[in-house]
């Protein structure tokens, strides 16, 4: 039973067309990826789901219900966490999650919060005073503190160092976890591949694909390559009579191997078959970013 | 309401925190006043100013310098920079109303004003011997609608400038010219006829103040300007004034 059921959305700002048309349904307890270069859309789209601005065509329903409309009872139940919004910088985290609570019917314990995002060592910390990461993290918080059904996080790793950035990713699989849907919008391929079980790929306001983030490799580059050196001289024919083989090609001692479905297998039982040992193996698949090209025809960049 | 109280209670101590401004919106004009106090000659009764001392003259004139200093300075810089930090419309996203964050900035302008106007009263009184306003419904008047005047002024700027630096650079030269026709640059006796005069219908009303302060009946027309000014800066703020 999808939460959210975006249809046909369009949205432009005077001449500009920020959305042209959007589609895509969000199920209960998935994270869900928007993906797409900086002005794609992304943000504009999920601020619609958000009830933050009004669709000029086209759909949006959370929880069953209209984000603008029913604007008062969806604020209960969606947390967001937006782009670039920040506090007060001599706010307090504890004061904060405390005024954030203050606003639901039904808040999580401010306190237990703090403790669950790292951040209690810092509860008396003024915000101007977080590091990067701890803001974040703050501010993921603070879209939880309402107890929502759905969070939806709009570029929450943007800006950070590696390190944090892995921290709140697997903050974000604990929080789907807990049973709430997440709705992720990101411009970064790792992260979309890392998190996302299910993804919207827009591009120029529309979505190009929508998949998981391994169904759309394998739709858009099903073919995997695999390099190694035998150990002892091999006849092409062993390999090209495999039904999962393509294509076999030889550079110097190395052997290269293209193929799809379960290929890797299919060599190394035929490998091993004949005692010869691949050393040197490499496998080499199409990425989420080389399927993104194929779709797009250009490069996500940063 | 409770969620306006937790955010009046939260903004409260964001306002106490902030120092420097405190200082400078409560405590400077007192400062002054002691500093002027302590010169023999300026408490010594002067035909200039209808047989009061200088410094009873003048007590006025800082009180209009709190309210420039809450009313077109803080309060605007403040707000603008909620919205160039994307807290108003982080707001929006939760079942709080962002005017909310508003009505609480507009009630602590308010007691700022207050405890800066008893402040100074108390210590002209007690310290110099200046009366107390003679005329405290009067004054109470001149002091409502003048600082309902520059509050409103204040939201206006809020609600045109973009970015904090923008409300900077509009509230900066309105600051000084309030303070200037607020008789606190220059003392008003010094300033020719007709600019004295402007500053009588200049908010926040610095005559008005004055007359009441003295004993005088402040004049209906003075008190109407600012009332008139208060409401019209108040809807052509609330007509362009974005949460983002």
């Amino acid at each position: 039973m999808p939460v959210i059921e975006v249809t046909n959305l369009h949205k432009r700002y005077g001449e500009t067309v920020a959305v042209d048309d959007v589609s895509f349904t969000v199920a209960a307890g998935e994270i869900f990826g928007v993906l797409g270069p900086n002005g794609a859309g992304k943000t504009t789209t999920v601020e619609c789901a958000a009830g933050l601005r009004a669709p000029d065509g086209g759909g949006v329903s959370v929880l069953g219900l209209d984000p603008r409309r029913d604007a008062a009872r969806l604020r209960q139940q969606v947390g967001v966490q937006l782009q670039e919004s920040q506090l007060p910088g001599r706010l307090r985290v504890a004061e904060a999650l405390e005024l954030y609570a203050s606003f639901y019917r039904d808040p999580a314990d401010p306190a237990r919060l703090i403790d669950e995002l790292g951040l209690g060592e810092k509860r008396n910390t003024p915000y101007d005073k977080l590091s990067g990461g701890q803001k974040q993290r703050l501010s993921i918080a603070l879209a939880l503190v309402g107890n929502p059904k759905i969070a939806i996080l709009d570029e929450l790793t943007t800006g950070l160092d590696p390190q944090a950035r892995r921290d709140t990713w697997s903050l974000i699989e604990r929080v789907r976890d807990s049973g709430v849907t997440v709705v992720l919008v990101t411009h970064f391929m790792e992260e979309a591949e890392r998190l996302c079980d299910r993804l919207a790929v827009i591009d120029q306001g529309r979505v190009v694909a929508l998949d998981s983030p391994a169904g759309l490799v394998s739709a858009v580059a099903p073919e995997q390559r695999i390099r190694f050196r035998p150990s002892a001289p091999v006849d092409d024919r062993l390999l090209t009579d495999l039904p999962q083989v393509s294509a076999v090609a030889r550079s110097g001692s190395q052997v290269m191997v293209t193929g799809t479905g379960d290929v890797l297998h299919a060599v190394i039982s035929v490998l091993a078959r004949n005692q010869i040992i691949a050393a040197d193996l490499r496998l080499e698949q199409a990425t989420l970013d080389d399927a993104f090209v194929e779709l797009t025809g250009h490069r996500l960049a940063d | 309401m409770h969620a306006f109280g937790q955010i009046l209670k939260t903004e409260a101590k964001l306002y106490l925190r902030d120092i420097p401004t405190l200082v400078l919106t409560i405590g400077l004009p007192t400062l002054i006043l002691v500093v002027l106090g302590l010169i023999p000659s300026l408490r010594q009764p002067d035909p200039n100013f209808g047989g009061q001392s200088f410094v009873t003259y003048f007590t006025p004139s800082l009180l209009v310098f709190t309210l420039a200093m809450v009313g077109v300075n803080a309060l605007p810089t403040v707000l603008a920079t909620y919205r160039e930090r994307g807290i108003l419309r982080r707001l929006a996203t939760t079942p709080a109303n962002p005017a909310a964050l508003l009505a609480a900035q507009l009630v602590l302008s308010l007691a700022a004003i207050l405890v800066s106007a008893v402040l100074l009263a108390l210590v002209a009184r007690l310290a110099f011997g200046t009366p107390l306003p003679q005329r405290p419904l009067g004054f109470a008047a001149a002091l409502v609608l003048g600082t309902a005047a520059l509050l409103a002024l204040g939201l206006l700027v809020a609600a045109v400038a973009r970015t904090a630096k923008s409300a900077q650079a509009l509230a900066v030269p309105l600051f000084m010219l309030v303070m200037f026709f607020g008789g606190v640059y220059l003392p008003r006796f010094l300033l020719p006829d007709f600019l004295a005069e402007i500053g009588a219908y200049t908010p926040p009303g610095v005559q008005a103040l004055l007359d009441a302060w003295t004993g005088t009946a402040p004049q209906p027309l003075h008190l109407a300007i600012m009332a008139v000014i208060a409401v019209a800066a108040s809807a052509g703020a609330a007509k362009v004034f974005r949460w983002e």
